[in-house]
């Protein structure tokens, strides 16, 4: 590269063109498709511009039923996870040496098994679950929403671990110590320093997890599948 | 805080009130969320289909049929195989071994140059350009690369228009818009791995190598591809694992002749009901797609500790 510099330029940015032309390419597309009145999704022939599939998008009641599914599902995913990765990341941090990394290996796992089998995994066992304790508990526990927030958080638990992690590792323990020598109870100590310390590391596992759970399709617990025979 | 952790320990360091609420939170999620479910699905995969009468009856026993049929096909007989269904198996191992090197390939570079750039302000633009695609969903993105694949879809479009082919070449049959699909969908997993870890590597090492005459092939082998090794491995192993366990993309780009094997484990869940044999199809394919990312870990030398940092 450093022979020729002329062509060692022309060839990064040919290839970050076609790297972004990849990534980018698809939405553009995908945008203007939006306008074109033509029924069937195509950029060309470009038949006319318009509005109209706006139109029928907010007149869709199955569309604004299922968007607010989706948020129902967003905040109860958000809420579960980052607790849990919350939790999980400082026990991390407090694990015993030689347990840590088999307690990692666990805790990274959900991040590697393919989201079909967690849903339905999340399925199988839910179903047994609610066999187990009888039918009265059957409303709630083949509730789609319920299940998909269980399902969902099994595996975005560990994004949000990972965010907390990164953030933990530049807290200084001496700080806690300190507030616990000076008289705050453990609990004190942990909403008066701690928190706020892991407060955007809270944000940003939020804004992951709920990005992650709303565009998620894999891993739902299919409500056809819930109405079992 | 790398004290031996002994329960009693744990409570000391966290008081009893805080101290069990992580207890509670981390158990219910290894236990009840991330083991169980496993582990019941795995029971599962071991019985018949029966009707929910017989369930508990004396038919209900233990059996590898599930299994077998996924090797023989319904009729367990000698020399025949399940042809169908192992195709796709090997299918969707191979494209996404391919889809995961392909990934690799395309990112190496842009991570290489992220990483060691100077130009702090053009990198943050770049990351920023790179962010963006994924604020949209993983559907919609699909459904834009089957407009851009398309019969008469802009790449065809331009090929006739430029006289490059008369005909339109079919990409969704044959598999290149899913191709595509899968590596778009996980390829920032790939790159932000690799990016971090090379973007640690310090510049002098490969300026002295440089210096010292080593050529440019000689540099990455020798001195980036090893620093950046867990980067690697840890995208590696994620495109890998994400894009066998697809079902958006396989859905919406799969060829009508051609079939992901996470399409046959939903078809046995919810179109044939048959939820054991789904979980045995799923078990078949967490099994293999863990035994292939342990193998290549091995081979390479790097430990499961350097996923997902």
């Amino acid at each position: 590269m450093k022979s020729n510099p002329l062509f060692g330029r022309l060839a990064l940015g040919l290839y970050l063109l076609i790297f972004f032309g990849y990534l980018l390419g698809p939405l553009v597309v995908m945008s203007m498709t939006a306008f074109n009145s033509s029924g069937f999704p195509s950029v060309s022939p470009w038949a006319c511009f318009t509005f109209e599939w706006f139109d029928v998008l907010f007149k869709d009641e199955r569309i604004l039923n299922s968007i607010k599914n989706s948020f129902m599902v967003g905040f109860g995913t958000v809420i579960l996870s980052v607790a849990i990765g919350l939790a999980a990341s400082l026990v991390l941090t407090q694990v015993w040496a030689r347990f840590r990394s088999t307690y990692y290996t666990i805790i990274i796992a959900p991040i590697l098994i393919p989201g079909v089998v967690l849903g339905i995994s999340t399925l199988v066992f839910w179903d047994r679950v609610s066999r187990l304790l009888g039918p009265g508990t059957d409303a709630f526990l083949h509730n789609g929403l319920f299940l998909t927030i269980l399902g969902q958080s099994t595996f975005i638990a560990s994004y949000t671990m990972l965010v907390f992690v990164a953030r933990l590792q530049r807290f200084d323990p001496g700080l806690t110590e300190a507030a616990l020598d000076l008289g705050a109870t453990h609990t004190q100590a942990f909403r008066k320093i701690l928190l706020p310390f892991m407060r955007p590391a809270i944000a940003s596992a939020s804004v992951l997890a709920f990005l992650a759970s709303f565009e998620n399709y894999n891993t739902r617990p299919s409500p056809s599948a819930v109405t079992r025979p | 805080m790398k004290k031996p952790m002994i329960f009693s320990q744990f409570f000391r360091n966290n008081g009893a009130f805080l101290g069990s609420v992580m207890m509670f939170l981390v158990g219910f999620w290894i236990i009840v969320l991330i083991l169980l479910p496993q582990l019941s699905m795995l029971d599962f995969s071991f019985r018949f289909n029966l009707p929910p009468a017989e369930m508990g009856g004396p038919k209900d026993v233990y059996t590898l049929h599930n299994y077998k049929y996924l090797i023989y096909g319904a009729e367990a007989r000698e020399g025949t195989y399940n042809t169908v269904d192992l195709m796709v198996f090997m299918r969707t191992i191979l494209a996404a071994i391919g889809v995961t090197i392909a990934d690799l390939i395309l990112c190496y570079p842009l991570a290489y140059y992220l990483g060691q750039s100077k130009n702090a302000g053009f990198v943050r633009l770049l990351v920023v350009l790179l962010i963006i695609p994924y604020w949209i969903n993983e559907i919609l993105r699909a459904f834009a690369l089957r407009i851009i694949f398309g019969d008469a879809g802009i790449i065809n479009e331009f090929m006739m228009w430029t006289h490059l082919t008369r005909e339109p070449i079919d990409f969704i049959r044959a598999n290149i818009a899913l191709y595509a699909g899968l590596g778009y969908a996980y390829i920032l997993l790939m790159l932000f791995p690799m990016y971090n870890v090379i973007e640690s590597l310090d510049r002098n090492q490969i300026e002295a190598a440089r210096d010292m005459g080593a050529s440019w092939i000689r540099i990455h082998r020798r001195i980036v591809i090893p620093h950046a090794k867990p980067g690697i491995s840890s995208g590696a192993t994620m495109v890998f694992m994400l894009s066998a366990g697809a079902l958006a993309a396989p859905q919406i780009l799969g060829g009508p002749s051609s079939l992901w094997f996470t399409q046959l484990v939903y078809q046995w869940f919810n179109n044939s009901l048959n939820w054991q044999q789904g979980s045995a199809y799923a078990i078949v394919l967490l099994v293999t797609s863990i035994a292939i990312v342990l193998t290549f870990m091995r081979i390479f030398k790097v430990n499961m500790g350097d996923i997902g940092k």
